[in-house]
């Protein structure tokens, strides 16, 4: 079995609520919980703090609003990485693997998991770097299959239903105005034309009131 | 291997058609049905707390287990095909109901000339105007004779829309340029979400007609002639990808099989993996049963006298082909009908439009949408355009969900990553939408399906191979809906556009629709057809294969009402004249 290995998020930077002000500029407040200490599933604490910083960059936190970090982005990797996507469960692996063009869509053999701990390699001491120069480590991996998994799984832990790990205190969902599932819009799909309207986002258990599984906990 | 007692009929695959039949044969005769679903069970109760993008719209929890099974795709006969490894141009659906449970409920009907587009195109053109490596056909059945059956797919589902053609008469508001309809849509067009209001606007500001999509998705609450009853749309945005959270899209689980559950003369068994279809060829050639793997691993023989093959284009083809029905297509001599004409459809982003102003694009349904007809088909005065048919220009008002749509920016801004490039997407994220394009394509001898060489699936049969590209006329079809769409773009007053890329080869990870058709098609004759006009097999006349397998070529729009209204067809034909004879029905 392996040691286990937690994720330290401070209270400053793990959710929060977004207040915008008359400008629409966004500001983040810090929500009043107190550190998690986040028990990882695949990470170790080195990788996912590699993790965390790289999805920073791709992602960042900065004057339009909160970023990677807040939303949790690096626990909603590890999750989805311990689970059934990270081994591949629903996608096609047998052999024989044959290169082809990008219109064929990936053909490797690696697994998710496998892309990341090979991927992370390159990216030792990563965490510990200036931004300058993890943008700079991020600009030499750009065009891997790693970085692409990586910004794709880094755009979805920042727009998930916070169930899945991701979009903590729905960063996400209140940066961009998506107010998540409702159960109904027929008032207003015809009102608002050319005007935001900007329901208070709900998530997926708030709005159904019941306890929902995510995939990456099923057995 | 375990033999099952006889039943009267089998059906192979529990989506729209093999459950339409299922209630149509089910409830108007007394003959014993075994649907076979390889899937899971499904019910309207399952999408109640469905609403999650990532498990359903990007993990896509509906679709077929790829790892089970998938097919392979090469460019050309020259290329070594690779298989598709995880879903990506196309998303064919899993389970009771399958794809019919995921789609986005857009329910029109194929113009007119689309079913006779090789004597139609001939007349008009000469065949000189045919591309030289066409394999195009008439379908053998005409849009007069379809009407009546999709009158009845429109009560069945409900549709939402407005005619643009009554009996003839042309009706501004509707698609004027579809085929006469004998009726009124039974409920009136959905809700206008803002983006699809724009485009629709702008559409009639250069002289376009713009028409609200049909939909099956309900605009008000419906009962259909079988007495199920659904409620209206509410807009919450999550239809394509996801079963409707309140029932208001119209699914095979919703509208066909509470009928089925009911009668005691069908069993629905899911979980049981068709194999092969057992036949005889001599004395008298028919069809005897199916083999199937059920969910204990257990091979099983259902005997049956009547059969139909309704798996969806591939597992169609796939199917006749393992079981060894029919002569192959051979695309070096043209001999062989099995798995030719393979056909998809010309989809694009034509212009993806960004602007100044919110469109709140969280509100919406996978069919609250706009389109134009004016270049469709062969309705608009073509003058020297380098290329035969078109298609429809509209703007979706389905509900954007953050995963899938975020990170479009303008072509101005060169990063996809960091804090430029996050700036610009959260700018952008609610002021984008598309004028997408989707258009007809034609049949060529160099398209078709076969057994790959190299793959199998999980129980070690060979996967499917398609040969697929573009040719010059969908290539050219495209540019000039970009164009198109270009010009409605900025009468939307978008501040910038980004052009689709031209259509160069075919691209298996872009999704573009899940309209793949062909491979056991109909026609007049079995020199070049595998299944006559009524869907009957022309070797082995009690095996009928349903679905978009059978479209000879594949028009601009969403086959689900043809292929439904193709097989109420069929059901007729059976009740009223093959079971008093059975035999060939043509």
């Amino acid at each position: 079995m392996r040691r286990r290995h937690f994720l330290t998020l401070s209270a400053a930077t793990l959710g929060g609520v977004l207040v915008y002000s008359l400008d629409r500029k966004a500001s983040l407040v810090a929500s009043e919980q107190k550190p998690s200490r986040i028990p990882l599933r695949f990470f170790t604490e080195t990788e996912a703090l590699i993790v965390a910083a790289a999805a920073s960059r791709i992602f960042p936190s900065d004057d339009s609003g909160p970023g990677a970090r807040e939303a949790g982005v690096a626990v909603y990797i590890d999750k989805q990485l311990a689970a059934s996507y990270g081994r591949d469960r629903y996608r096609y692996t047998q052999p024989p693997f044959e290169g082809a063009s990008p219109e064929f869509g990936y053909q490797g053999k690696e697994t998710p998991r496998q892309i990341y701990r090979e991927g992370l390699k390159a990216l030792r001491g990563f965490h510990l770097l200036p931004p300058a120069g993890q943008d700079k480590a991020l600009q030499q991996i750009e065009s891997s299959v790693f970085f692409a998994l990586l910004r794709q799984n880094t755009i979805e832990g920042m727009f998930c239903d916070p169930m899945h790990g991701g979009n903590a205190g729905m960063v996400g969902w209140q940066l961009i105005g998506f107010p998540g599932p409702r159960m109904s819009n027929f008032d207003d799909v015809e009102k608002h034309y050319g005007e935001a309207f900007r329901p208070k986002p709900a998530s997926l258990s708030q709005v159904t009131r019941k306890k929902i599984r995510p995939s990456e906990d099923e057995p | 291997m375990k033999t099952l007692p006889a039943v009267d009929a089998v059906i192979i695959g529990g989506g729209w058609a093999g459950l339409l039949m299922a209630k149509e044969l089910g409830s108007r005769t007394a003959l014993s049905i075994v649907v076979l679903e390889r899937g899971v069970p499904r019910n309207p109760s399952d999408y109640a707390d469905a609403m999650d993008e990532l498990d359903y719209a990007i993990r896509m929890r509906m679709m077929q287990d790829l790892s089970q099974e998938t097919v392979t795709l090469r460019q050309n006969a020259g290329q070594r095909a690779v298989p598709l490894r995880q879903h990506g141009s196309f998303q064919p659906g899993s389970g009771v109901g399958g794809s019919g449970e995921h789609w986005n409920a857009l329910c029109p009907r194929f113009l007119p000339d689309c079913f006779e587009l090789l004597s139609r195109t001939t007349e008009k053109y000469g065949a000189r105007a045919l591309p030289e490596d066409h394999s195009i056909h008439d379908w053998g059945v005409t849009y007069d004779e379809l009407e009546p059956f999709y009158t009845r797919v429109d009560k069945l589902l409900g549709v939402s829309g407005k005619a643009g053609n009554l009996k003839g008469e042309k009706i501004e508001g509707g698609n004027i340029f579809e085929g006469p309809r004998s009726e009124e849509y039974p409920t009136p067009p959905t809700k206008v979400p803002y983006f699809a209001a724009l485009f629709r606007d702008a559409a009639k500001s250069l002289g376009y007609h713009p028409f609200p999509a049909p939909s099956a998705t309900l605009s008000q609450a419906y009962t259909n002639p079988d007495g199920i009853s659904r409620g209206g749309c509410t807009y919450c945005g999550f239809c394509g990808r996801f079963g409707c959270m309140v029932g208001a899209k119209a699914q095979p689980t919703t509208l066909l099989l509470p009928i089925i559950q009911k009668r005691k003369n069908v069993v629905l068994r899911t979980g049981a993996w068709v194999r092969r279809i057992l036949f005889d060829s001599a004395p008298k050639s028919k069809a005897r049963g199916v083999t199937y793997v059920d969910a204990t691993g257990e091979e099983i023989f259902q005997p049956a006298s009547l059969l139909f093959l309704s798996s969806w284009t591939f597992n169609n083809t796939r199917l006749l082909l393992l079981s060894g029905i029919g002569e192959p297509y051979d695309p070096a001599t043209g001999d062989g009908t099995v798995g030719s004409n393979l056909t998809h459809q010309v989809s694009t982003n034509a212009a993806t439009a960004f602007f100044e102003q919110p469109l709140n694009r969280f509100m919406g349904s996978g069919s609250a949408a706009t389109f134009i007809g004016d270049f469709d088909g062969d309705v608009f005065d073509r003058g020297t355009l380098p290329f035969l048919r078109g298609g429809t220009l509209g703007a979706r008002g389905y509900g954007f969900q953050p995963i899938a749509n975020f990170g479009v920016v303008p072509h101005s801004v060169k990063s996809s990553w960091g804090s430029e490039w996050k700036k610009a997407a959260v700018s952008c994220y609610d002021r984008t939408g598309t004028v997408g394009f989707t258009g007809e394509h034609l049949a060529y001898k160099t398209n078709f399906m076969d057994l790959d060489p190299t793959y199998k699936d999980k129980l070690g049969d060979p996967l499917l191979r398609l040969t697929l590209d573009w040719h010059d006329n969908e290539r050219k079809m495209a540019d000039f809906a970009t164009a198109k769409a270009i010009e409605i773009a900025r009468a939307m007053n978008a501040t910038e556009i980004n052009p689709s890329p031209p259509l160069r080869h075919y691209d298996s990870t872009r999704y573009q629709t899940t309209h793949v058709q062909g491979g056991t098609i109909m026609g007049t004759s079995p020199e070049h057809a595998v299944v006559n006009p009524y869907l009957q097999h022309w070797q082995l006349p009690n095996l009928f294969v349903l679905g978009g397998s059978t479209f000879p070529q594949n028009a601009s729009m969403n086959p689900t009402p043809t292929i439904l209204a193709l097989t109420y067809r069929t059901a007729d034909a059976i009740v009223d004249r093959y079971l008093k004879d059975p035999g060939p029905l043509a």
